[in-house]
């Protein structure tokens, strides 16, 4: 046990690393967050006022902590790809370390940038006139609501990593699902206001379940029944992409 | 597993691979090799592009499993003890693995964090294997700005850490300008003089030739010679002596064959092999070949312009056993 935390610990530390030197990554993936933020909620602020009742901003920003909890966790993957592919995987597997610590330290790295990004974009809407109902407590659970979305999406990703055999491939998944699936999501307009086709999908879009719940959190307050069905959704989806993930990887690096 | 230890079973050859087999697919990788590599010695695999070396040096590294047959590092079978084995290898693979956002200095803790150094050895071995590979004063640069062959030592060192009793290089000069190379090799003699026993894949036969002890020539996944590179060249019982005929363009390449008819009659000459205007002849191993070839060549009256003798080299070797040039393979594959 105390070897697998020194293992996890180390590759931890390497990945915080690139985060920290990285800074470009991190502007990549926030890039449409904040561009939806801040054109997109003042174009439609005038509009959205008039049939939403409110201010559109404080609708828009819980979609957009979804995508960005989506966006970087999607992406979290593509790390261990290059990694695939310039051999340094190999020769960490050459070293008598448990296989898993290579998994979890990458999946911790991911998350703990899912929830600094997730303040940041807080703290913007924050700065863009947005008040929290919930107040401290209720940046908090948005925070932990963005990391319950991002565990499930996570272990996507790092499938991913070690299904495709090169990251443009990747990059194309990235950019063809996460503005998408915000769109097919409660993300922009209330769920009823979609065609049919497109709520039928939002319905089975774990997003949806994120974004109900942190728009309760920022809009109205502690609405313990949006809560459980929030959880109760992602957990479920977390746990069966935790599953499959560590079978898929588990046949990879055996 | 005891923290940091790795008991080496004595006596038994570091590295002991039996009747190995492996094919990805309908490709045979590895036909069935067998061969051993011992402490204080370094053991060269070598063969063209695609002759199976890669992969001996992965299953060796337990990073793919074989088909058939044994492999053990250290006394320590590598599908049944796994990790013992791993801990008692230090693998340095073809690329170039280091992190272009991390420091020298990083790369070193973090191998040694993987490896579990104790906390009282740590600085003392990252200090050593910084000052065995030259790096001291290079510590805190980020592996990013480092030269190719900079990064590529740093890489070396990184696999060093742990003193692994075996010590794995895929093609370790791989890329590098002449001075890293050089720089390399004296690396890697100095770790073998430290009692380490170093099993390197390479397709150099010079690489060969300087640094191994032992070389095993395979060929398309079968070890076709395996020995010391002088007593592999040595078995070959014949050298060579080039002779360049002189004369003008067009009478040289007739100069050429008259001479190569006129050799053939000697009994020390084995083969010859016309290359233009140049006569390579393969001659049984005495220094008597010389004044023979001249003797015959100005009886013949052909006119000779330079003469020179040589021993035979690995790539004569290779032909030999292989049955083809050596570049002939690395270039198709």
């Amino acid at each position: 046990m105390r070897d697998f935390i020194e293992e996890t610990h180390a590759q931890f530390t390497r990945w915080m690393l690139h985060l920290r030197r990285e800074p470009f990554s991190l502007a990549f993936n926030l890039l449409n967050p904040v561009i939806l933020l801040v054109f997109m909620g003042s174009a439609f602020q005038g509009i959205a006022r008039g049939s939403l009742g409110g201010d559109y901003r404080s609708y828009l920003l819980p979609g957009i902590l979804a995508l960005t909890a989506f966006g970087n966790s999607m992406a979290g993957g593509i790390p261990l790809l290059f990694d695939r592919e310039n051999g340094s995987l190999m020769r960490l597997m050459s070293a008598p370390i448990s296989r898993a610590s290579i998994i979890l330290s990458r999946f911790l790295a991911v998350n703990v940038s899912t929830m600094l990004q997730s303040l940041l974009i807080l703290v913007l809407g924050i700065a863009f006139g947005v008040r929290i109902a919930t107040g401290l407590g209720g940046v908090l659970a948005l925070l932990g609501v963005g990391l319950l979305l991002g565990f499930g999406i996570t272990a996507i990703s790092l499938m991913l990593a070690f299904r495709f055999e090169n990251h443009g491939d990747f990059f194309a998944v990235i950019g063809l699902t996460s503005l998408p699936l915000t769109f097919l999501s409660s993300a922009f307009v209330p769920l009823d206001s979609l065609p049919a086709w497109m709520r039928a999908i939002a319905l089975v879009n774990p997003m949806t379940y994120a974004i109900d719940a942190m728009r309760a959190l920022i809009l109205t307050g502690w609405n313990p029944q949006a809560l459980a069905t929030m959880m109760a959704v992602l957990v479920a989806f977390d746990a069966v992409m935790l599953w499959l993930g560590s079978r898929v990887i588990g046949r990879h690096l055996g | 597993m005891a923290r940091n230890m790795i008991t080496v079973r004595m006596s038994s050859p570091l590295v002991r691979i039996d009747g190995l087999k492996k094919s990805f697919g309908d490709v045979v990788a590895l036909d069935g090799i067998s061969l051993q590599a011992q402490a204080g010695k370094i053991f060269g695999l070598l063969g063209p592009n695609g002759a199976g070396k890669s992969t001996t040096v992965k299953i060796l590294a337990g990073l793919i499993a074989a088909d058939s047959g044994s492999v053990e590092i250290a006394g320590r079978d590598v599908s049944r003890e796994p990790a013992a084995a791993r801990a008692a290898i230090g693998y340095v693979p073809q690329e170039v693995t280091v992190d272009p956002y991390l420091t020298a200095r990083e790369h070193l803790d973090f191998y040694a964090s993987l490896y579990h150094l104790p906390v009282s050895v740590r600085e003392t071995r990252i200090r050593e294997a910084l000052a065995l590979v030259g790096l001291v004063g290079q510590e805190k640069r980020r592996a990013r700005r480092l030269s190719g062959g900079t990064k590529k030592k740093l890489d070396l060192a990184c696999g060093l850490l742990h003193r692994p009793p075996v010590i794995l290089l895929d093609e370790p000069s791989l890329g590098l300008d002449v001075q890293v190379r050089h720089d390399v090799w004296n690396h890697v003699l100095e770790l073998k003089r430290q009692g380490a026993a170093i099993f390197l894949c390479t397709n150099y036969m010079d690489e060969a030739e300087r640094l191994c002890d032992e070389i095993a020539i395979i060929d398309r996944g079968r070890i076709v010679a395996q020995g010391a590179p002088e007593e592999l060249k040595g078995r070959l019982n014949r050298d060579i002596v080039a002779v360049e005929v002189a004369g003008s363009n067009h009478h040289q390449a007739d100069s050429a064959a008259a001479l190569e008819r006129a050799l053939a009659g000697l009994s020390i000459v084995r083969e010859a092999r016309r290359e233009g205007t140049r006569l390579k002849v393969y001659v049984e191993g005495h220094e008597a070949a010389l004044p023979q070839i001249v003797e015959t060549a100005a009886r013949a009256g052909i006119p000779v312009h330079s003469i020179t003798y040589s021993r035979p080299g690995l790539d004569e070797v290779f032909l030999h056993y292989a049955g083809r040039a050596f570049s002939e393979e690395a270039n198709s594959a």
